[in-house]
């Protein structure tokens, strides 16, 4: 038998990492629980008001609606970008110059910073002089993203679809290029259709990736900024203003520095719950 | 002073100091008995007891805005709901 010795000192190497989070993360984030039970009127003066921010906003039709938007604009691009970026993935070349152009035109998007995306879309899609508003209105739809809130969600899903589809495309190749052609020569003799191939060879092979790529798109959506706020900064009306937006107009337009500190609260044990169940299944679908 | 930005109150900071003594017996508890007690809970889920510590906070801050946005009854109700679940995630989760 042989005896491990074990050695904590290892421990005293995080420090520096502990150090930094706790500057840009801890310390921060400790503020915020501060400000949440507080009422401010500037000046650095802070009045003790309790859990009444918290029940404000846990009772207020605002942040329900918001979230509700939350929700459905994450579920939407989930069901959009997750499939397709599947689809596309399963189409790319496997060999030749043409894995080179697809990886590079594939990973472009994902170059391009965020206000400069909804910068883009928002000219591409100005109903009178954009390429996509004009070409829309001339086929007869009735498009104007300023003041439509069909057409306001219609953009900002396409906007993200655009951005970030990539992301699932480039991590489910990844996952692809990984099965060995063992697998395909054994489902070539056994006649196996092409739908038969993905489900009991391609899927299986892409879950983890799968997984990541779910993870890394929820998560992102749902702390969703500057794209919506470049593009439609939350409207028409209130009808594009997400969690994040919401929680900006409430802190800095509103200077409401307490309700707007109980709502990143809230909001930050959303996504730590999100991240938690994700972070569980990938964990068991790994032992699995 | 220079932590006057902060915005501190005594009620916050005893909030802090509770969750770095909970951090503090972890890590006793795991000098004292290394491994972190893995196991397959009720739950289905493999945990350590770094895991339940954290299920357990998360659930509590649940339990927490949830007691605030559906009842009147007094928080400390709550409090009470939350140890209860902490105590279920300990043992059974």
């Amino acid at each position: 038998m042989i005896n491990k010795t074990i050695n904590q000192k290892a421990w005293f190497m995080v420090l520096p990492v502990l150090a930094l989070v706790a500057f840009n993360a801890i310390i921060p984030l400790m503020t915020v629980v501060n400000y949440s039970v507080q009422e401010t009127f500037g000046d650095n003066l802070f009045f003790w008001e309790g859990i009444k921010w918290f029940e404000e906003v846990m009772r207020s039709e605002r942040f329900h609606d918001a979230l509700g938007r939350q929700l459905l604009f994450t579920l939407l691009i989930l069901l959009i970008e997750v499939p397709l970026g599947v689809g596309i993935a399963l189409t790319m070349p496997r060999q030749g110059i043409g894995v080179t152009i697809c990886l590079v035109l594939m990973a472009l998007p994902l170059l391009i910073p965020w206000n400069v995306v909804g910068a883009m879309w928002n000219i591409f899609a100005l109903p009178d002089i954009g390429l996509l508003g004009k070409m829309l209105n001339g086929v007869g739809f009735d498009y104007n993203f300023t003041q439509n809130t069909f057409w306001a969600w219609a953009t900002v899903v396409a906007m993200d679809v655009w951005h970030w589809t990539s992301l699932v495309v480039l991590l489910c190749y990844a996952g692809l290029r990984s099965i060995p052609d063992a697998y395909y020569q054994a489902s070539k003799i056994d006649g196996a259709s092409s739908w038969q191939v993905f489900r009991y060879i391609q899927l299986p092979k892409m879950k983890r990736v799968l997984t990541i790529a779910l993870l890394l798109r929820l998560m992102d959506s749902f702390m969703i900024y500057t794209e919506p706020f470049v593009l439609t900064g939350g409207g028409p009306g209130n009808s594009t203003t997400f969690l994040s937006i919401d929680l900006v107009k409430v802190a800095l337009g509103q200077f409401d520095l307490g309700p707007a500190a109980a709502m990143s609260i809230i909001y930050f044990l959303v996504v730590l719950l999100l991240c938690w169940v994700l972070y569980t299944l990938m964990m068991r679908n790994e032992t699995n | 002073m220079f932590l006057s930005w902060m915005a501190w109150t005594w009620q916050t900071a005893l909030f802090f100091i509770l969750i770095v003594l909970a951090l503090t017996c972890m890590a006793i508890w795991e000098y004292k008995s290394p491994g972190g007690g893995p196991r397959d809970g009720v739950l289905g889920l493999h945990t350590t007891r770094g895991d339940r510590l954290f299920i357990s906070l998360l659930g509590s801050g649940f339990i927490h805005i949830f007691w605030l946005g559906l009842t009147d009854l007094p928080l400390w109700g709550a409090s009470i709901v939350a140890v209860v679940y902490a105590i279920f995630v300990f043992r059974k989760v």
